[in-house]
C-alpha cells in the first residue's frame, strides 16, 4: 500500500499521470496483443495473412531460412548454422573473466579456422561455397567479429600515437581519428565500394565483402581509439613513474603496466562501442551485401509477401535487440562489480 | 598514383570538378528551399541535397532534444508507470539499429496508413496518409483534391520517416545524457538552495540546471553530430539528401573520387562547425 502511494499516487499531478497512462495502456495494449498474438497468422500462407486482421508471422516461418542464411546452398545450411553457434560460443567464452589469458588468442584462432573451414568448405568432403553466397545472421556476426578483431590493435596503436610526444605521429593520429569520426559511415562504405577499385593496379580486384570490411575496420578503429585513450588518461602518473623507476622501456612499460590497467577500466565503454558497431554493420545493405537486414529486405521483394514490412522489421529489430541487450547487460554488470576495485 | 591515372584513363573519366557545371538530367523528389529541375547543373542538384540534409537535421535536432529531455526527466519521475515506460523506450530504441527503425517507420507510413481518400484525421486539419502527412499552414489548409491533398504544409513519406526515425532514435541517447546530468548534481545542492529560501523552481533554474548543463553539453554536442551524420541513411529510404544525390551523381558521371570527396568535405565542415559552436557555448557556461 505504501509503495502504491509513493510510486503511483503521491500528490494530485502524480495521480493524474498514473490514471492517464493507465487509460492509455488499457486502450492500446489489448489491440496490440490481438494484432501480435491472438489474430496473428503463424502458418506460411500469404493468402491467409492478407485475409486476417493480425500480424503475419507466417512471413517469418516461410522465410526464416533465407533470412538467417541468405543465398547459401539450401542443403548446406547446417554449416553457417554451426559456424554461428561456434562464433557465439567464442563471444560468450571471451566475456568470462577466467578466460582473459594469453591462450584466449589461440582459442580464437582455432575457432575462426574452424568457422572458415565450415563456411568456405572445399576440404574434408565439404563442397566449396564462395563468399558471395554468404549471407544473413552469420555475415552480420562475421563483419562485427573481424571488424572488432582487426580494429582493436589498430585502435590501441592510434591511441598511443595520439598521446605520443612525437608531433608528426601525433598529428597523423589526430587527423585520422577526427577525419573518420567526422564523416558518416556510409561515405566510408561508398569510398570502399566505388573509390578503392580506382586506386588498385589493373587486374587486381578485392571482393566487395573485403572492401566493406576494410571500411568498417577503419571506422571502428577511430572510435575504439578514443575509448582506449580515455582509459590511458585515467591511469595515474605514478604508474608511469613507477615503471620508469623499474627501468622499463617504452614498450615494456606500455604493454605490461599501462595498457592492462587502461583496458580493464575501459571495458564498459568498449562494450558500448561494440554494440554501436554491431548495429552499424546493418549499413552494408546500402552497398548491396547480404547481412541480416538485407536478407529481410530482399525476402520482402517477393510479390506474394510484399506489404508485410512491419512484421519483417519487427522481427529484425528483435534479433538485433537480443544481441545488443545482452551486451549492454554485461557491460552494466561489469561496471557494478568493478566499482569497488578500481574506484 | 600511377594506377589511379591508368584506371581513370581506361574508364574515360576526366578528373576534376568540371562535371559540376554540366546538366544533371535527373529529377529530385523534393527540395526544402531551392527551386530545381532536371535541366539544372550537378552543382545545383548537390546544393539541393545539402539543403535537404540540413533541414531534416535541424528539425530533427529540435524534436530529439525536446523528446529526449522529457523522457530523461520521466525516467527520474516518482511515478512508477511513467519511469518504467520511459525506461522501456530507452532500452528498446537504443538496442536496435537505426536503419531497421527507419525501414520499420517507412513500412508503417506506406503500408499501414490509409490512402488519402480514407485519411486519418487525429486533429482537425491534420491528415495522416500513405502519401505523406499534411497539416495546416497560416492561410492555407490541406484539402482532398482528386487522389491527394492540396494546400497546407506537407511532409513526404520519406521526410516524415527520416525525421521520425532520427528524432526517436537520438532522443533515447539524449534522455540518458539528461538523466545522468541531473543525477550528477548532488542532493546537497538542492538542500543548500532550499536552505537559502529558494523555491523548488528557483533552485532548479539558478542552482541545479546551470551545473547540469556543464555535464550535459559536451555529450549533447556529439549526439547532434551523430544525428546529422545519421541523416545520410536517407539514401536507404529514398529521401534526396546530400549522400543520395552525390551517389546518383557518381553513378551517372563515374566521378567517384570527387563525389566521395564532396560528401566528406561537407560532413567534416558540418562536424567541425557544430563542435566549434559547442566548445564556444561550453566555455561560456563554464565561465558563469
Amino acid at each position: 500500500m505504501k509503495w502504491l502511494r509513493d510510486n503511483l499516487f503521491a500528490g494530485w499531478i502524480n495521480t493524474i499521470v498514473t490514471l492517464g497512462l493507465a487509460l492509455l495502456l488499457v486502450k492500446v495494449l489489448p489491440s496490440l496483443v490481438d494484432w501480435a498474438f491472438l489474430d496473428a497468422v503463424w502458418r506460411p500462407d500469404s493468402k491467409a495473412c492478407r485475409a486476417g486482421a493480425g500480424a503475419c508471422w507466417g512471413f517469418i516461418s516461410e522465410k526464416h531460412r533465407f533470412i538467417l542464411f541468405g543465398t547459401y546452398p539450401y542443403d548446406e545450411h547446417w554449416r553457417p548454422g554451426a559456424a554461428t553457434a561456434i562464433l557465439l560460443g567464442l563471444w560468450i567464452f571471451s566475456a568470462l573473466r577466467m578466460s582473459w589469458r594469453w591462450w584466449l588468442t589461440l582459442v580464437w584462432l582455432a575457432g575462426l579456422a574452424l568457422i572458415g573451414t565450415l563456411m568456405w568448405g572445399g576440404v574434408l568432403g565439404l563442397a566449396y561455397v564462395e563468399n558471395e553466397r554468404w549471407g544473413g545472421l552469420i555475415l552480420t556476426l562475421l563483419l562485427t567479429t573481424f571488424g572488432i578483431a582487426a580494429a582493436f590493435p589498430l585502435a590501441i596503436l592510434l591511441a598511443l600515437a595520439r598521446r605520443s610526444s612525437m608531433p608528426v605521429i601525433q598529428a597523423l593520429a589526430v587527423g585520422f581519428i577526427e577525419l573518420v569520426r567526422g564523416v558518416p559511415l556510409i561515405s566510408l562504405l561508398f569510398m570502399a565500394s566505388v573509390m578503392l577499385p580506382l586506386f588498385l593496379p589493373q587486374g587486381v580486384s578485392i571482393d566487395k565483402l573485403l572492401r566493406a570490411q576494410i571500411a568498417m575496420i577503419l571506422f571502428a578503429s577511430a572510435y575504439l581509439a578514443e575509448v582506449v585513450r580515455g582509459g590511458l588518461q585515467a591511469i595515474p602518473k605514478e604508474q608511469y613513474e613507477a615503471a620508469d623507476a623499474l627501468g622499463l622501456g617504452y614498450w615494456q612499460r606500455t604493454l605490461s603496466v599501462v595498457l592492462p590497467q587502461a583496458l580493464r577500466i575501459s571495458v564498459p565503454p568498449l562494450v558500448n562501442t561494440f554494440i554501436g558497431f554491431f548495429k552499424d554493420t546493418s549499413l552494408v545493405v546500402v552497398i548491396g551485401l547480404f547481412d541480416l537486414l538485407s536478407t529481410v529486405k530482399v525476402a520482402l521483394n517477393e510479390p506474394a509477401w510484399s506489404g508485410f514490412g512491419v512484421e519483417a522489421y519487427v522481427f529484425a529489430a528483435v534479433v538485433y535487440f537480443v544481441f545488443c541487450f545482452a551486451m549492454s547487460l554485461y557491460s552494466r554488470r561489469f561496471e557494478r562489480s568493478h566499482k569497488g576495485v578500481t574506484g | 598514383m600511377h594506377n589511379t591515372v591508368a584506371n581513370l584513363e581506361e574508364r574515360r573519366i576526366a578528373s576534376g570538378f568540371s562535371f559540376l557545371a554540366r546538366e544533371a538530367g535527373f529529377e529530385i523528389g523534393e527540395s526544402a528551399f531551392l527551386r530545381y529541375s532536371a535541366s539544372d547543373s550537378y552543382l545545383r542538384a548537390l546544393a539541393v541535397g545539402l539543403s535537404n540534409t540540413l533541414s531534416v537535421a535541424l528539425i530533427g535536432i529540435v524534436v530529439a532534444t525536446v523528446l529526449g529531455a522529457s523522457i530523461g526527466l520521466f525516467r527520474l519521475s516518482k511515478n512508477f508507470l511513467l519511469r518504467t515506460l520511459a525506461g522501456a523506450y530507452v532500452e528498446f530504441i537504443r538496442n536496435s539499429p537505426l536503419l531497421v527503425q527507419l525501414f520499420f517507420w517507412y513500412a508503417v507510413i506506406t503500408e499501414v496508413l490509409p490512402h488519402p481518400r480514407a485519411a486519418l484525421e487525429p486533429l482537425p486539419g491534420f491528415f495522416l496518409t500513405n502519401r505523406g502527412i499534411f497539416f495546416p499552414a497560416p492561410g492555407s489548409t490541406p484539402a482532398l483534391e482528386g487522389f491527394n491533398f492540396v494546400g497546407g504544409l506537407a511532409l513526404s513519406p520519406e521526410f516524415a520517416t527520416l525525421l521520425a526515425g532520427l528524432s526517436i532514435y537520438t532522443a533515447a541517447f539524449i534522455a540518458e545524457i539528461v538523466r545522468a546530468g541531473v543525477l550528477a548534481i548532488e542532493r546537497d545542492q538542492w538542500d543548500a538552495a532550499h536552505a537559502l529560501g529558494l523555491t523548488r523552481r528557483q533552485a532548479l533554474r539558478h542552482v541545479v540546471l546551470p551545473q547540469s548543463l556543464r555535464v550535459i553539453v559536451p555529450p549533447m554536442a556529439s549526439q547532434y553530430l551523430n544525428l546529422t551524420k545519421n541523416s545520410s541513411l536517407a539514401v536507404a529510404i529514398g529521401y534526396p539528401d546530400l549522400v543520395s544525390i552525390a551517389n546518383t551523381t557518381i553513378n551517372q558521371t563515374g566521378q567517384a573520387i570527387e563525389g566521395v570527396a564532396i560528401i566528406m568535405a561537407v560532413y567534416l565542415t558540418i562536424s567541425l562547425s557544430i563542435s566549434a559552436f559547442m566548445n564556444w557555448y561550453n566555455a561560456r557556461i563554464m565561465r558563469r
